[in-house]
């Protein structure tokens, strides 16, 4: 040991997209103190807009001017890899999405203090009062998306899964209309969301017993020449892997996901269907390739059950939902499970890691993109008491709306998977990558990927039902007569749909430049 | 050196559906003309390469493109076609004027001769560019030489077909729409995973079909591969026990999306598993011959005994497809060249013959209001030319001599009756069993065609008009088509007889013409 604290070097200009949106947050709270309330979102939005466009960019010129390091960044604890590159690319353009449909009217509440109902709430809406505070807790938010998936070691990686929770927790009681429903989902996801963050810092306490470590790259190698049936490894692994699934919506921890979907204010919920799935997605393929690598003949079968079990759940139960967003809600839980499909094709040991790892980083782009424009027309569908959630509101909306149905339509085809949209080829680069993975020889599944596959493809055909549903709805059945009324959009809410239909369209037509994006970010696979 | 003949062709109704969608609102007469106009074009530039198919260059398939589309994953825009694929796009061609002149006023909202209203007004300009859509889709799907091509095609037209029946059928529209997409994804996904597999065991990194004849030698591969393929195919064509969307999709879909769907949609079907299952797949075709010829032969007893029952008329020819498509698939797995043949005779002439018999009865029912068959009667003494044409379509569904589905028909028997593909005798009992379809066929059509014409003239058939101009140009092409292809089907036994030739050399069946001489297989 070295007797002599040594500094800490920080890689700054590897970090700097990180750094930026942080700074950028930080500076957003000084706004608040210091600025006066009529300036305060004029100042935000820009604020908020341009962090997160500079970071963008800087991601960019990382990717472009450097490429990816080979080393883990500030003594270790961020890997800053083509894989995180690549979601952070991905997560700085949805969180920029997204802040286009905060930014709108009307989702937020005057006054999120006042008891629902009360004079105060009535006063403070009188007043025009507004919580501009969203946008730099949206901004720590994204920050702790982007540290969530590239943290190296598990220590980096609770802070960073904190950092991006909190303000969740906190924006999703937000909502202006229901304003019970919004702070029931706030409770329920504060209070669910610590029992896994308990259960992920436990976890993290376990194997630090068994492996002397909490760096990922230093438990695989423990692995390697450990006792592979440690009770501190399992019951570590498995708090682990609870706190890790809790946070992707996989079941049998997928409770939180419909309630706070309903509850949160639209563009949140947006924000947390496409951003935060994407950075926990990121830290499940990190945490069980970097760190539980070796661990392989352990943690696959059990990934499996879940993944099984993840896509049952949420295609089945999506079937009897009567709220939009509800539904929604558990088709991100179907989509979660074919998803972990993928994260079990990317462990081999052959050259296909590379194949795989593209095919979810692909699904993750194209899901998250056509999530967003989802939501973004679930908050233009609206009654006099708020966005117009149950189902039967949406009868003859493509009577009405034309323009609007059929292009909500189109996503949720999407959704299903039917060719010439994005979300066929990334349910085909998935379903591709698992079974080809599981034809190879020595792989610790074999047929049962196939099986997995089979069972995936059974989910989407029920998917497709509840999908086709609405489809149904909004075509072929009369409108109702005091049927709910299309908002009038605002630019932001016009360019998020426009982005995400293109996305949906482009890549659905021609997915080969994409894939190569992705294909590159996966080349070099994650730091180990 | 790629032919640019197919990507014309496939281009030319997306632009048309595309300008028909942006036509201004309103402008439902413009929209029809332009349909009109549009699927003349196509028809008219897929004749002329009908015509040179015989002189064009390439071995087996001619007019071919092949373009790189998803080179990470072995994917090409690859078209071209064979003498069966040929014959199947010409079909598509062909109809789909036909349909656009029958549906001319469908979406106009559909009044009865006394005036009721059966179904309401709707977008004119979307479903005539669906329609279109739908074309570029049905060439596509015949034309396509990668398999992966061939499964977007195969999964992206239900989705036309779809809103076509879900917005323009009639009263259990919604549910027939839902049924008709979840039986047909669900045998679409499937067959996907089947489509995977098949990339991933062949390791030959290429979708392109000529590539992976042959690539799959282990017989127990070949057999999970080939039931994923062929439930997918099964279920589109649809075969028992997995017809029942079918009745209830037909029935519901305006007169015109049904013709298309029955028509070209199914024949997709049994044009894959003569393709796809017998080719990629022989060994594991060949050891599901019998349960295969089995269902078929049961599809076809039991869909004409169910057509007999049926009070619908549009569910009656749903059911008597049902039958068709028995045979169909049954001569697809005769392995002889007679019967392959006539097969896909079948599907041609089947298409020509229940479209005009679909098209016949919604002009009927345009008219009543009803498609119950006990709704009508006399109604060839109001209406002599549609009933004549009503006639002579329902005696081509029950392969009449001289009509072109006899031909078909004949050959599927007899083929299947001499074919030595299986041993002795098992194919010979299947042919003779079906043969009793050919007299409940005379059952379900003459009676049927007795109750709706014959008899004394109901109070409402008083009422009716005979066809106009329109509905005779709709009617008179197919039924010179049927009695033309009845008299004289050499044109198209020209062309299909060595495509399949090639076929049953791939599938390594020995050439039946010498089988029967005893050299066996």
């Amino acid at each position: 040991m070295n007797p002599i604290m040594q500094a800490p070097t920080i890689e700054y200009g590897t970090l700097a997209p990180m750094l930026l949106v942080f700074g950028a947050a930080v500076l957003g709270v000084l706004v608040e103190a210091f600025a006066p309330r009529y300036l305060r979102k004029v100042m935000q939005v820009p604020l908020t807009l341009v962090s997160l466009g500079g970071a963008f960019a800087l991601v960019l010129v990382q990717v472009i001017m450097r490429g990816a390091p080979t080393e883990a960044v500030a003594m270790g604890a961020v890997a800053v890899d083509g894989p995180s590159l690549f979601i952070w690319g991905v997560i700085l353009v949805l969180s920029f999405v997204c802040v286009l449909l905060v930014n709108d009217e009307g989702h937020f509440v005057a006054s999120a203090a006042a008891v629902p109902g009360s004079a105060d709430e009535e006063e403070a809406e009188a007043a025009g009062g507004a919580h501009t505070e969203i946008y730099p807790l949206l901004l720590f938010a994204v920050g702790g998306m982007m540290l969530f998936p590239a943290a190296h070691d598990l220590l980096t990686m609770f802070v960073g899964l904190e950092v991006m929770s909190l303000p969740l927790y906190l924006m999703c009681g937000l909502a202006r209309r229901r304003r019970l429903l919004s702070q029931e989902s706030s409770m329920k996801y504060f209070l669910l969301g610590a029992f896994s963050s308990a259960f992920f810092l436990y976890g993290t306490a376990m194997l630090y017993g068994y492996a002397g470590t909490v760096s990922l790259p230093g438990i695989n190698k423990a692995l390697a020449g450990g006792a592979l049936l440690d009770p501190l490894l399992l019951i570590g692994f498995a708090m682990l892997g609870v706190g890790l699934l809790f946070k992707i919506g996989a079941a049998p921890f997928q409770a939180w996901k419909p309630d706070v979907y309903q509850g949160a204010p639209t563009p949140i919920t947006a924000l947390m269907a496409s951003g935060t799935l994407v950075a926990a997605m990121g830290a499940v393929l990190r945490v069980f390739w970097v760190g539980l690598g070796n661990l392989d003949w352990n943690w696959r079968p059990v990934m499996w059950a879940v993944a099984a079990l993840t896509m049952i759940v949420g295609a089945v139960l999506a079937i009897t939902q009567t709220d939009i967003k509800r539904m929604l809600a558990y088709s991100s839980i179907a989509h979660a499970g074919f998803l972990l499909i993928g994260v079990m094709a990317t462990f081999d040991k052959s050259q296909q890691n590379a194949g795989s790892l593209s095919a979810i980083l692909f699904y993750l782009l194209v899901y998250s993109f056509t999530t967003v424009g989802a939501f973004a027309i679930v908050t233009m569908v609206r009654d006099p008491g708020g966005e117009a959630g149950h189902l039967s509101r949406w009868a003859g909306l493509g009577k009405r709306s034309p323009l609007l149905a059929g292009v909500f339509a189109f996503f949720l085809l999407a959704f299903a998977g039917i060719p010439l949209t994005s979300g066929f080829f990334g349910k085909y680069a998935v379903f591709a990558a698992a079974l080809a993975s599981g034809s190879e020889s020595g792989d610790s599944l074999g047929g049962w990927m196939t099986g997995l596959v089979v069972l995936g493809v059974v989910a989407s055909a029920v998917a497709a039902f509840f999908y086709v549903r609405v489809i149904v709805l909004m075509f072929f059945s009369e409108p109702a007569a005091d049927g709910p009324s299309i908002a009038e959009p605002s630019m932001g809410t016009v360019a998020v749909i426009a982005v995400a239909a293109l996305v949906t369209v482009g890549v659905g037509i021609f997915p080969q430049p994409m894939l190569d994006v992705a294909h590159q970010a996966a080349a070099n696979l994650f730091i180990r | 050196m790629s032919s640019l003949w197919l990507p014309i062709l496939l281009a030319v109704p997306v632009l048309g559906a595309v300008v028909v969608a942006l036509l201004p609102k309103g402008a439902d007469q413009v929209a029809k003309q332009v349909t009109l106009a549009v699927s003349l074009v196509v028809l008219a530039l897929t004749l002329v390469m009908a015509f040179q198919f015989p002189s064009a260059k390439g071995d087996r398939f001619k007019f071919a493109a092949v373009y790189d589309w998803i080179p990470s994953f072995g994917v090409h825009f690859g078209v071209g076609v064979d003498g069966i694929a040929l014959v199947l796009v010409v079909l598509s061609a062909v109809l789909v004027p036909i349909v656009v002149l029958a549906s001319w006023h469908d979406a106009d909202g559909v009044r009865t001769a006394d005036g009721t209203l059966i179904t309401p007004k709707r977008s004119v300009k979307t479903y005539f560019s669906l329609l279109l859509v739908l074309e570029a889709m049905m060439i596509g799907v015949f034309a396509a030489t990668d398999i992966f091509l061939f499964y977007v095609f195969f999964e992206a037209m239900l989705i036309p077909m779809y809103f076509m029946i879900g917005s323009y059928g009639g009263a259990q529209r919604s549910y027939a729409a839902v049924k008709f997409l979840l039986y047909s994804l669900f045998g679409g996904l499937l067959m996907l995973v089947a489509v995977i597999g098949l990339y991933v065991v062949a390791g030959k990194s290429t979708f392109m079909f000529p590539e992976l004849v042959g690539a799959i030698q282990d017989p127990a591969t070949q057999k999970w591969l080939f039931a994923g393929f062929f439930i997918a195919f099964a279920i589109k064509a649809p075969l028992w026990p997995v017809h029942t969307w079918l009745p209830d999709a037909a029935a519901q879909a305006p007169a015109g999306a049904a013709v298309l769907l029955v028509g070209v949609l199914d024949k997709v079907g049994t044009f894959g598993m003569l393709r796809f299952c017998l080719e990629l797949f022989p060994d594991a075709a060949k050891a599901f011959t019998m349960p295969i010829v089995v269902l078929a032969v049961i599809s076809i007893i039991y869909g004409a005994i169910v057509a007999i029952g049926q009070s619908d008329m549009k569910r009656l020819i749903a059911y008597t497809s049902i039958s068709h498509f028995g045979f169909i698939v049954m001569g697809v797995f005769a392995m002889s060249q007679v019967a392959q043949s006539g097969a896909t005779l079948y599907m041609v002439n089947h298409g020509f013959a229940t479209g005009a018999l679909f098209l016949a009865a919604g002009f009927l029912i345009a008219r009543r209001g009803s498609p119950h068959i006990a709704d009508y009667g006399g109604a060839q003494k109001v209406a002599p030319l549609l009933a004549g044409f009503f006639l002579v379509a329902g005696l081509a569904g029950l392969s009449l001599p001289g009509l072109s589905s006899f031909v078909s028909e004949f050959m599927v028997m007899t083929g299947t009756y001499a074919s030595k593909a299986h041993g002795s005798g098992a194919l010979t009992v299947a042919a003779v069993v079906s043969a009793l379809a050919v007299i409940l066929a005379a059952v379900y059509i003459l009676w049927m065609v007795q109750r709706v014409l014959n008899g004394p003239t109901a109070e409402p058939v008083k009422a009716f008009k005979d066809l106009n101009v329109r509905e005779i140009v709709v009617l008179a092409p197919l039924v010179a088509l049927i009695i033309g292809f009845g008299f004289f089907p050499k044109p198209l036994l020209d062309v299909i007889n060595p495509a399949v030739n090639q076929t049953l050399v791939n599938v390594k069946v020995d050439n039946p013409a010498i089988a029967e001489k005893g050299a066996g297989q």
